[in-house]
C-alpha cells in the first residue's frame, strides 16, 4: 500500500489553518467592536 | 420566535447559545476525528487517502448549505427588508467561501494521488470553483457599497441569481461524464458507502455543521455590533456638526 501521509497531513493541516483563521478573525473583530462601542459609551457618559 | 428577530433579543440569545454550540462542535469534531483515524477502515482501492474524504465531503456540503442559508436570508432582505436577514446574509459569505476553498484544496490533495492530477476542468470541480467565485464576488460587493441596506439588496439579487449553481453542482456528476465519482451518500436507493465509513463521515458532517452555526452566530453578532457602531458614529458626527453650526451662529 502506498504512503499517503503527505496528502492526508496537508489536507488536515489546511483544514486546521482555515478553521483557526476563522475563529481568530471573528474573535478579534468582536473584541475590537466591543472596545469601540465602550469608548462611545464612555464619551456619552462624559458629556 | 419573532421576538428573536429583534437585534437586541438576538444578541442576548446569541450570547447564551454560542458557548454551548461551540462546545458541541468541539466535542463532535473530537469524536469525528477519533472515528476517522482510529475506527474507520482504509479503502480497499484508495488505501489511507480515503481519510481526506472525512473533511472534503463535509466541507463541500457546508459550502452548498451556507449558500442556501444565504438564499433564505436574501429572500428575507428582499421581501421583508429585515436588518437581521441582511446581517445573516453578509455573515455567511466569508464562511461559505472558506468552506468551499477547503473543499477545493482537500479535493485537489485527494485527486493528485488518486487521479494523478491536482485539477481537471471537470463539471463538478468547475461548478464548485464557480461557487467559490460567487462567494468572492458577494464579499467584494459588500465591501464596495457603503450603505448597508443598499449593499444587502444588491447582494440579495446576486445571491438569488447564483443559486442556480447549486443544483448544477449537485447533479453535475449525473448530467455529465466526470472524473469525479457520483454521489455515494444522498442518492436514490440509499448510501453506497460502507457503514464503517458512513458513520464517521456523518459525525464529521454534524461537527462541521455545528461549527458553521457557531461561527455564523458569532459573525451575525459582530455585524449587529458593527451596524450599531456605524449608527452611533453618524449620530455623533451630526451632533458635533450642529454644535459647530450653533457656535458659528453665535
Amino acid at each position: 500500500m502506498k504512503d499517503y501521509s503527505f496528502y492526508i497531513l496537508s489536507a488536515y493541516g489546511f483544514a486546521a489553518l482555515v478553521v483557526g483563521f476563522l475563529v481568530v478573525r471573528i474573535n478579534l473583530d468582536y473584541r475590537e467592536l466591543k472596545r469601540k462601542l465602550a469608548r462611545f459609551d464612555a464619551r456619552e457618559t462624559g458629556r | 420566535m419573532l421576538k428573536y428577530a429583534n437585534p437586541t433579543h438576538f444578541l442576548a440569545l446569541a450570547a447564551r447559545l454560542i458557548p454551548w454550540l461551540g462546545a458541541a462542535a468541539a466535542l463532535a469534531l473530537a469524536v469525528g476525528l477519533y472515528l476517522t483515524f482510529f475506527v474507520a477502515p482504509d479503502d480497499y482501492q484508495q488505501g489511507a487517502s480515503v481519510k481526506i474524504m472525512y473533511i472534503h465531503v463535509p466541507s463541500a456540503w457546508l459550502g452548498m448549505m451556507c449558500y442556501m442559508v444565504m438564499t433564505s436570508a436574501a429572500l428575507g432582505t428582499l421581501v421583508w427588508r429585515h436588518p437581521l436577514a441582511d446581517a445573516a446574509q453578509k455573515a455567511a459569505a466569508p464562511l461559505g467561501a472558506a468552506f468551499t476553498l477547503l473543499c477545493l484544496v482537500t479535493g485537489s490533495l485527494w485527486g493528485k494521488p488518486m487521479w494523478g492530477t491536482w485539477w481537471v476542468w471537470d463539471a463538478r470541480l468547475t461548478s464548485v470553483l464557480v461557487l467559490f467565485l460567487i462567494y468572492l464576488g458577494l464579499i467584494g460587493l459588500w465591501q464596495t457599497i457603503e450603505e448597508p441596506a443598499q449593499a444587502a439588496r444588491a447582494a440579495a439579487i446576486l445571491t438569488l441569481v447564483g443559486v442556480v449553481n447549486i443544483p448544477i453542482i449537485k447533479f453535475s456528476v449525473d448530467w455529465w461524464n466526470t472524473l469525479h465519482q457520483p454521489s455515494s451518500v444522498f442518492r436514490l436507493g440509499g448510501p453506497a458507502i460502507s457503514p464503517a465509513m458512513l458513520w464517521p463521515l456523518l459525525v464529521m458532517a454534524v461537527a462541521f455543521t455545528l461549527l458553521f452555526f457557531t461561527l455564523h452566530l458569532m459573525e451575525v453578532r459582530n455585524e449587529i455590533l458593527r451596524r450599531r457602531l456605524r449608527r452611533l458614529s453618524i449620530l455623533a458626527a451630526s451632533v458635533e456638526d450642529s454644535e459647530l453650526s450653533a457656535e458659528a451662529a453665535q
